[in-house]
């Protein structure tokens, strides 16, 4: 089944993407990029020294062959922070693709709208292929889409927070409204969240936490892949959408047509 | 809006009145629930919460790792400066010490010879540390001082004296991460009985400095009180309500909280409540349960067998091959010799943990950590010349 996922003219074919912080070693990190397949791994450019080669960093673990090294600004408060961040990873020599991660607050890692907004207008004019973090608003998520992010990332639930899909009603209306790729990123802790937000119709899925923090993290790994699989394969089947209350069992528009007679 | 009402809403009685009502009920919702109040944390520093280590041990570790992962940030302090002009019971650094060890501030030349030492090694994470000399150390010499390290490293931190919000707006400026700032003790009567000269006498100007910091837009805040000069359960729930408070006013700022435990006093003085190995991890573990977000420093004031043994327990950033003595690192490396007890200059407390940053570093791996050197970005502090 031919099926990729096209972010900015760039084709894939895994829409798993994984987070590389928080694993316990770069041999971890590497267990799991392999075994889940993933060909878009972010990094957080404040973990990563772009200018000193690495033996046993994250960096390391990463095989730009197979892998595209997405870098993202993540513990940037505003816009011009975050903007700062990405041009310096483009001049240390990296893809000029930037996952914005704008956190003004450090407990729960909201994304800030209004600089989120801000970095995107500015990263875009500089050539820069944006994949915006943010909250669950399908607003915020259209009016990106036309300042031209690559994609929308909203969020599940807070970073790390491993609830599963909180935002479900928000993350409907942004994928049924949405011209570009809507990855769905954060608070994923199981497989079967992964799942879910394929099956309603979610581009991709982004996980980290419940990697890292597997006891084994390739077999996690693999088993967020089956799941992102058997979720993607659910939707394109026509999963049949839930319904809350039974049909009613006598049509309600019968009395319109004589009896034998069919409505088409 | 200062923290100081809330201390006034919160005496010594009330705190006290509030662990005399727990129960081991209280404490098993405390440990089931997800968001957890005063009262719960209350419940999980008491007595009572003793038989409970383990479970809390268990929650600890699964909230550890949840918000920061496998990882332990290393850092190392820079002591710039042991002049003091405070008069504080427990310090080595003391005016009135009675120590005749060398007095010094570093230069601009000497501070780069320790800033090239200790990045030598990997560091990228640093705190400088001074004495409480305002006067004689002043705000702009340190301003100098952290624009200097930041030509080497990626987080600059201070540990020094009290300011006011220009203070801190000024260092901030220069390219600085965090502040630093251990209330020693919360409680006003054992505060005004240790603190005897210069300054840092002044309770309430203390108590609202972090938070200037803050205001002056500084991005980590860092929490301690100085274990041993007070009872740790009350001054523990006081902190805890000095970082909610923090966290509603400087909601753009990181909490990182220590854990200095005091241990090599100055003859002077007699640590009065000391806190034991058990009591110092319920501390860390109720803290932990209470701020599961915020950043848990621990220092080489502690042993190598003690530190490795709580990495798994909460910790989320550990010192390594430390000296508390300005110019440790490249300057007067020699104090181990015999006889140069005379000549030495002043530390301020001796090093329990003397290994080298290497073997911490196999340490934290053992324990099945990822040690983390570079957590900051420049990108996020720039220099502003001048």
């Amino acid at each position: 089944m031919d099926d990729p996922l096209i972010i900015a003219g760039r084709t894939f074919r895994s829409r798993l993407m994984i987070g590389t912080g928080k694993f316990p070693s770069a041999q971890s990190l590497r267990e799991a990029i392999a075994a889940s397949g993933a060909e878009i791994v972010t990094v957080a450019l404040r973990r990563v020294d772009l200018t000193r080669p690495e033996d046993e960093g994250i960096l390391s673990a990463i095989d730009p062959k197979k892998q595209l090294l997405l870098p993202n600004t993540s513990g940037a408060r505003n816009a011009e922070e975050a903007v700062r961040l990405a041009r310096l990873a483009r001049a240390a020599g990296l893809e000029p693709w930037v996952k914005l991660e704008l956190t003004p607050e450090p407990r729960y890692l909201l994304p800030d709208p209004i600089e989120t907004v801000k970095a995107a207008e500015i990263l875009i004019k500089d050539g820069f292929v944006v994949l915006p973090y943010i909250q669950a608003d399908p607003v915020l998520a259209k009016r990106l889409e036309e300042i031209g992010t690559a994609t929308v990332m909203p969020l599940g639930a807070p970073i790390g927070s491993n609830r599963g899909i909180r935002t479900r009603d928000m993350i409907r209306i942004i994928i049924e409204q949405a011209k570009v790729p809507v990855v769905v990123d954060a608070g994923l802790g199981a497989p079967s969240h992964a799942a879910e937000a394929m099956e309603m119709g979610a581009d991709a899925v982004l996980v980290n936490t419940a990697l890292s923090d597997a006891s084994d993290h390739g077999g996690m790994a693999r088993a967020f892949a089956l799941a992102v699989e058997a979720g993607r394969l659910a939707w394109r089947s026509g999963l049949g959408p839930q319904r809350d209350a039974a049909e009613a069992s006598s049509p309600l528009t019968g009395f319109l047509f004589a009896s034998g007679e069919s409505p088409a | 809006m200062s923290f100081q009402a809330t201390m006034e809403a919160w005496p010594r009685e009330r705190v006290e009145a509030l662990y005399a009502g727990i129960t081991p009920a209280d404490v098993e919702g405390a440990l089931s629930r997800e968001e957890r109040s005063i009262h719960d944390l209350a419940a999980l520093l008491s007595p009572v919460a003793r038989p409970y280590l383990e479970a809390m041990a268990r929650e600890a570790q699964r909230l550890t790792r949840w918000h920061f992962g496998r990882t332990i940030s290393l850092y190392a302090p820079i002591y710039i400066s042991n002049l003091c002009a405070a008069d504080c019971l427990y310090c080595s650094f003391a005016s009135h010490s009675g120590s005749r060890d060398k007095r010094t501030t570093l230069g601009p030349d000497e501070i780069r010879e320790e800033c090239r030492a200790l990045a030598a090694l990997g560091y990228q994470h640093v705190l400088l540390l001074t004495g409480e000399a305002p006067r004689i150390v002043p705000v702009d010499y340190i301003a100098g001082a952290v624009a200097i390290a930041r030509e080497y490293f990626s987080s600059v931190s201070v540990e020094v004296y009290a300011m006011d919000t220009a203070g801190y707006a000024e260092l901030h400026r220069r390219g600085l991460e965090g502040v630093t700032l251990y209330m020693e003790t919360y409680d006003r009567d054992m505060y005004r009985r240790v603190h005897l000269g210069g300054e840092k006498m002044d309770y309430g100007f203390r108590l609202d400095a972090i938070e200037r910091a803050g205001e002056a837009g500084v991005r980590r805040l860092g929490l301690g009180v100085l274990l041993g000069l007070y009872q740790w359960r009350i001054e523990a729930l006081w902190l805890a309500l000095h970082a909610r408070h923090l966290q509603k006013v400087c909601w753009q700022s990181a909490l990182s909280v220590s854990f200095p435990r005091l241990r090599h006093t100055p003859a002077r003085f007699r640590v009065e409540h000391p806190v034991s190995d058990p009591e110092m991890v319920q501390l860390m573990l109720a803290l932990r349960l209470f701020l599961p977000e915020s950043g848990f420093n621990l220092s080489t004031r502690e042993s190598a067998a003690f530190r490795d043994r709580l990495i798994p327990l909460g910790i989320t950033a550990m010192s390594a091959g430390s000296s508390t003595r300005p110019g440790g690192y490249a300057i007067h490396r020699e104090e181990c010799c015999e006889g140069m007890a005379e000549t030495a200059v002043l530390e301020q407390f001796e090093v329990e943990d003397t290994r080298s940053p290497g073997e911490v570093v196999s340490a934290i791996r053992r324990a099945g950590y990822d040690p983390v050197w570079k957590d900051f970005d420049a990108a996020f502090a720039p220099m502003q010349l001048g």
